[in-house]
């Protein structure tokens, strides 16, 4: 018997009947100088700050279990230390410290290995997988922890093959906080099927967890003037998939916006329908957590020496809602103009929730929201230190 | 041998002054190591090597090389330097 269907309710109530039951929320923010949660009540509308933690160590990511609702892994080091990763089992209230955090091979005799400089991203592995964690680091490298990030172990398949050392350059040849390695991204369903992205380096998918890796680079730009066939010349700055049709991904590349819709292995540049004054170079991409169609990105000037600002000054958030086709501006509530904060790659997030709230953190210490996908924003938190990720999570 | 240890690495040690044992500076950050889990690599890099910001000395001489040899009666310093703001 055909399910009888509900007539549709109009306007606010429409919204109202369509909204997930809320639950409360913490925003995880890693600093330049420490981490803050940030706890939000059930409406997104007040916040407490739970901070810092770990005062004066530099925090590159820091990210919730999904699994268990209650671990935390932060990636630390200090300006003096080596780096290391910091877990907690009960939301913060205390930290322990890796046992083994990531580090590279030792070298053979005579040969110069390399040293792990900060641990740069950090993945739980597929929800069938309790305890596995994925790790990136700086210089580039990609590991793996099987007890909750307590100890780690190298991916020798990326670390140690000689055409992977090779399109990683050397550190010079990267970024210039140091090359990384990032987006690892386990596809829902399969925790076999990986992705990872390195700037420089370019985007890598495994089938067999990890064992054997595949280039994925067909479609996407790199500076003019250099050959898009080597790996080396790519840089991936962010990459996402989409939890509702993980088929498909977006990117943030050095060189425009892209999508890729699997099985093909050809990206096409959805960011040449951003506004031509604005341009398609930024750091940091969210996907909407239920509609594969929708993303948001956060511009940043480009152009001539790169100045790594928001274009003119005047900071945006721009949404697709047709998979890349068309881009609308969201800057209500944010700085009109003299705002030369951008956003960097792991400072964009975005909830569960309906609608979903967006969150970012800025290079001048500033966290900003919008609990209505990006059309109106709201200044949560300031006076922090340069905010290197935003995490959010639900509270189990 | 007593080992004068870093503001930064006191949340290891609880205190400015540490205690080990070795016959040479490898050795003696092993032995504080079992008694500090992981101040080592906080130090010493996976090659081995002290980190670009740490500077070891030894009855007030840098020592670069891992293999210096130590007696009991050896005071080591070491130091959390030039790392910027």
């Amino acid at each position: 018997m055909a399910r009888k269907l509900r007539k549709p309710a109009a306007g606010k109530k429409a919204a109202a009947a369509r909204a997930r039951p809320q639950r409360r929320v913490v925003v995880l923010v890693a600093t330049r100088k420490g981490a803050w949660l940030y706890h939000g009540d059930a409406a997104r509308k007040t916040w407490r700050a739970d901070g810092p933690h770990f005062l004066g160590h530099i925090i590159s990511h820091v990210v919730l279990d999904p699994r268990d609702g209650r671990t935390l892994l932060a990636a630390a080091k200090t300006g003096h230390l080596g780096p290391t990763v910091f877990r907690s089992t009960d939301l913060g209230r205390t930290w322990k410290e890796a046992a083994q955090p990531p580090a590279f091979a030792k070298a053979a005799d005579g040969e110069k290995g390399r040293s792990v400089d900060h641990t740069f991203w950090l993945t739980p592995a597929h929800a069938n997988e309790p305890g596995v964690w994925y790790a990136g680091t700086s210089p580039q490298g990609l590991f793996r922890s099987g007890d909750g990030g307590v100890t780690w172990k190298p991916f020798s398949s990326i670390n140690d093959d000689p055409q992977y050392r090779k399109w990683m350059g050397t550190v010079q040849d990267g970024t210039p906080d140091g090359p990384k390695l990032h987006s690892i991204i386990v596809d829902p369903r399969d925790p076999a099927h990986l992705y990872f992205a390195m700037s420089g380096g370019g985007v890598h998918e495994s089938v067999d967890g990890g064992r054997t890796w595949a280039l994925l680079l067909k479609g996407l730009d790199v500076v003019e003037g250099f050959d898009k066939a080597q790996p080396s010349f790519h840089d991936p700055h962010c990459i996402r998939i989409c939890p509702s049709n993980p088929d498909r991904l977006y990117q943030q590349n050095h060189c425009g916006i892209y999508r890729l819709d699997r099985p093909s292995d050809t990206w096409a540049r959805i960011g040449k329908n951003m506004p031509e004054r604005v341009g398609d170079i930024g750091f940091p991409l969210v996907v909407h957590p239920r509609d594969a169609d929708t993303a948001w990105v956060f511009p940043m000037d480009g152009t001539t020496v790169w100045p790594r600002t928001s274009p003119e000054g005047r900071p945006a958030v721009y949404a697709t809602r047709n998979g890349g086709k068309t881009w609308q501006r969201l800057d209500a509530g944010l700085p009109a103009k003299q705002a030369w904060w951008t956003v960097k790659r792991q400072a964009m997030t975005g909830d569960a929730a309906d609608p979903v709230g967006l969150y970012f953190g800025t290079t001048s210490g500033e966290l900003w929201m919008s609990r209505d996908e990006g059309r109106r924003w709201t200044c949560i938190a300031r006076h922090l230190p340069e905010i290197y990720s935003v995490e959010v999570a639900e509270l189990k | 041998m007593k080992v004068i240890v870093p503001s930064a690495l006191r949340s290891y040690t609880e205190r400015g002054e540490a205690e080990a044992s070795g016959a040479t500076l490898a050795a003696m950050l092993v032995d504080l190591d079992r008694q500090y889990p992981g101040i080592r690599f906080r130090m010493i890099d996976e090659q081995d090597r002290i980190r670009r910001h740490i500077r070891i000395f030894v009855n007030g001489d840098q020592v670069r090389d891992l293999s210096q040899p130590l007696v009991a009666t050896d005071e080591v310093i070491i130091v959390q330097a030039l790392s910027g703001g």
